[in-house]
């Protein structure tokens, strides 16, 4: 498909953006595809006709400013931006080729495929145990043996278990920051999502609890789709396979990690990776 | 001069010392930055000077001004006066101070009556003129005193703010005074009760019918105060209340916090919470005048026998204006469940209502606990809604189609009319009232401690 952006801030910028190879890395098999996506907070535009696409269990990162959309993109694609009546979007979102931004399609059942967690770390005022269980509750699964394995399971994917194994009972909030931050990762994965979104996870965390983040998500690849909106260009270039820079609304450059933060094709990349962005 | 005239006067005399302090300050220095505090602190040091040992000693003067010339008019009358019983003395002196301000007098006015009105008269004429002497002295005096102590080394920042920390702490003091006061007050005469009634009858009682006779001589029940029918009585109109309340309540502060548009929100909250602003007493007449005789004829309508002032109308009122504390509480408890556990729950793949009901429910149920209990408190010291609609009669019943009658209501009927202050009729009401503080005090703790709790977990 081709589109046209009339009000495009960027010489550089190509006027065919399916053909602009810096927007177009070469994806084998892809589970997302955003297709000519733009979005309006009631007049004022956050998405500016976005499309690429997101492959399978592999991490992809967005990185940009504050207030360039890279947020606002993520909750796109598990269509939290629902929730804000003043929404409105153009454009479609195909996971394994159906269209996700059609209103007749299933919300609950596509967050139920894709697992979401959140800069600042949520638990429910409730047990660790019944957190990690919230998902399967709402399925209708009560089974005590089931949910036992599912906690352990899940506990264990979000390398959480031997801290808590002992007090799965006690309440949520009184874990630490980072524990809390994993916690919510073992409640988005105890439903087997197939796409978790991070929305700048670790940013209220210290070093450490950071590092057990990326390391758990690098060993969530196997069987996850992930994909990770962080201020951090360390951590993009650490962790994701993929990155994508979002300035001001616009899909700026989107391409292989290694690629994009050595040797960036746009001018406005190269400004942001090395810090004299202005 | 007028006491209004004279707080006016001191008034004026200290604001010219405020504006002396500042000119005093100013002219002591170069530069009102060498000064230790700002100009207007020295006009304040003055002011404070000027005003407050004045009105201090107004203040006691007047307190004390009757006491003592009552004394010195006693002391000063003939001594077949002094010899007469307490009660005629004290008869004598209010015919004297009556015939003194030109008031109607109970007996014949005669010369020793007379006389002691002219002395009253001249005592209060010399009170007023030293009492206003000495406040223009302590006035002036004080701002002379203020002036002369003002130096640029003075930190009269540092004296003003000490000053008006201890005004602030008397006025709280007062506050806090006021209501022991109230509270013990409550408690003596409630123990003169007990004296006459003991407290097992009063708390254990089935039977209230406080009629006594007034006179020694006169035929009548000798009364009896089992106030057991009055608790069953509050407590059934409040439970009816809540039952009224509580739900529509709830669904409309869920309604309004997680559904309704913000535009709607803007015009429908206001509109709900103007119901607490309805004076009780009108729901009282709407309660007696058009909800009870609607009950009674539906109640007829299906062969049930409904007294015309029933607990289920007064109850139900009630109810509707209790709605807003159970609303808006609820609204804010709800509102106040931060974003991020809605966003969790929906991203997990929950509907609005799963959220509503297995996360945001639970995480604000101890807010909206406590809203309830404030409710209830409300509910059971709700006066003028049961007097006009709920009845007298003490029916010791749990059927809301009876005629039940409250603690509240009892209360003003005990006290309404001519009353002899030691009866046991009387005094019970101060009782009642010691009862219906402590229950009141007890829901209002917990339910504060409730919310307390609850704002800390997020915070």
């Amino acid at each position: 498909m081709s589109t046209v952006s009339s009000e495009s801030t960027l010489q550089d910028r190509p006027l065919d953006s399916a053909l602009d190879p810096a927007l177009n890395p070469p994806i084998d098999d892809p589970l997302l595809e955003i297709e000519g996506l733009s979005l309006w907070y009631g007049d004022a535009q956050a998405l500016r006709n976005i499309s690429m696409k997101i492959p399978k269990n592999q991490i992809t990162a967005y990185i940009g400013p504050s207030g360039c959309g890279k947020s606002t993109l993520l909750r796109c694609i598990n269509r939290l931006n629902d929730l804000i009546p003043i929404v409105r979007t153009e454009g479609d979102i195909r996971f394994e080729g159906e269209s996700i931004l059609d209103p007749s399609f299933d919300t609950n059942l596509l967050r139920k495929r894709v697992g979401m967690v959140f800069q600042k770390s949520n638990p429910f005022p409730k047990t660790i145990y019944e957190n990690v269980v919230y998902g399967l509750r709402l399925q209708g699964i009560s089974q005590k043996s089931v949910l036992d394995e599912v906690v352990e399971k899940s506990l264990k994917g979000a390398a959480l278990w031997d801290e808590v194994k002992d007090r799965l009972q006690e309440r949520a909030l009184g874990l630490s920051g980072g524990q809390q931050q994993r916690l919510c990762i073992a409640r988005a994965i105890a439903v087997e999502p197939e796409v978790i979104l991070y929305d700048e996870p670790c940013s209220a965390l210290d070093p450490i609890s950071t590092n057990k983040i990326e390391e758990l998500m690098l060993e969530l690849k196997k069987d996850y789709t992930q994909v990770i909106v962080t201020h951090n260009m360390q951590q993009a270039s650490r962790i994701s396979d993929l990155t994508a820079f979002m300035y001001l609304g616009d899909l700026i450059e989107y391409g292989k990690t290694d690629e994009l933060f050595i040797r960036p094709q746009k001018e406005q990349t190269e400004a942001y990776i090395t810090g004299r962005f202005g | 001069m007028n006491t209004w005239l004279l707080i006016v006067t001191l008034l004026v005399l200290s604001t010219i010392g405020y504006q002396m302090g500042r000119r005093r300050a100013l002219s002591l220095v170069d530069h009102p930055k060498q000064l230790n505090s700002l100009p207007g602190y020295y006009g304040s040091w003055i002011l404070m000077w000027g005003l407050l040992p004045a009105i201090l000693v107004l203040g006691l003067w007047t307190a004390s001004e009757s006491a003592i010339i009552d004394k010195l008019v006693v002391a000063d009358l003939p001594t077949e006066v002094r010899q007469l019983a307490p009660e005629r003395q004290n008869l004598f002196l209010n015919d004297a101070k009556n015939l003194a301000s030109g008031n109607i007098v109970s007996s014949e006015v005669d010369a020793t009556l007379e006389s002691a009105a002219d002395h009253i008269t001249s005592l209060k004429r010399t009170s007023a003129t030293a009492r206003t002497l000495l406040a223009l002295l302590l006035c002036i005096g004080g701002v002379a005193l203020g002036y002369f102590l003002i130096s640029d080394r003075l930190r009269a920042m540092h004296r003003v703010e000490a000053t008006a920390k201890v005004i602030l702490g008397i006025g709280s003091t007062i506050a806090i005074f006021t209501t022991v006061g109230i509270v013990l007050s409550l408690l003596f005469e409630a123990i003169r009760f007990f004296r006459m009634v003991p407290v097992t009858e009063f708390l254990f009682g089935l039977e209230w019918s406080p009629q006594t006779a007034l006179r020694a001589d006169q035929v009548g029940s000798s009364g009896s105060f089992g106030a057991v029918p009055l608790f069953t009585g509050t407590m059934l109109i409040s439970a009816i209340a809540m039952v009224v309340a509580v739900p529509i309540g709830l669904l409309s502060a869920i309604y309004m916090s997680e559904y309704a548009s913000p535009r709607l929100r803007t015009v429908a909250k206001p509109m709900l919470e103007i119901l607490a602003g309805i004076p009780t007493v009108v729901y009282g007449f709407f309660a007696a005048l058009t909800v009870a005789p609607v009950i009674r004829s539906w109640g007829q309508g299906l062969g049930l026998d409904v007294a015309s002032e029933s607990a289920l109308a007064a109850g139900g009122v009630m109810g509707i204006m209790i709605i807003p504390f159970v609303s808006s509480i609820s609204d804010d408890v709800i509102s106040a469940v931060p974003q991020g556990l809605r966003e969790a729950s929906i991203g997990l793949g929950a509907t609005q209502s799963e959220t509503i009901r297995r996360v945001i429910f639970p995480a604000a149920l101890p807010g909206i606990v406590g809203g309830i209990l404030l409710a209830v408190s409300r509910a059971i010291g709700e006066t003028m809604i049961v007097v006009m609609a709920a009845g007298l009669a003490a029916n010791l019943t749990a059927n809301p189609l009876q005629a039940v009658t409250t603690v509240t209501t009892q209360i003003v009927t005990l006290l309404i009319g001519d009353q002899e202050f030691d009866s046991a009729k009387t005094l019970a009401a101060f009782a009642l009232g010691l009862v219906l503080f402590l229950v009141t005090l007890v829901l209002n703790v917990i339910a504060l401690h409730v919310v307390r709790k609850y704002r800390e977990q997020y915070e």
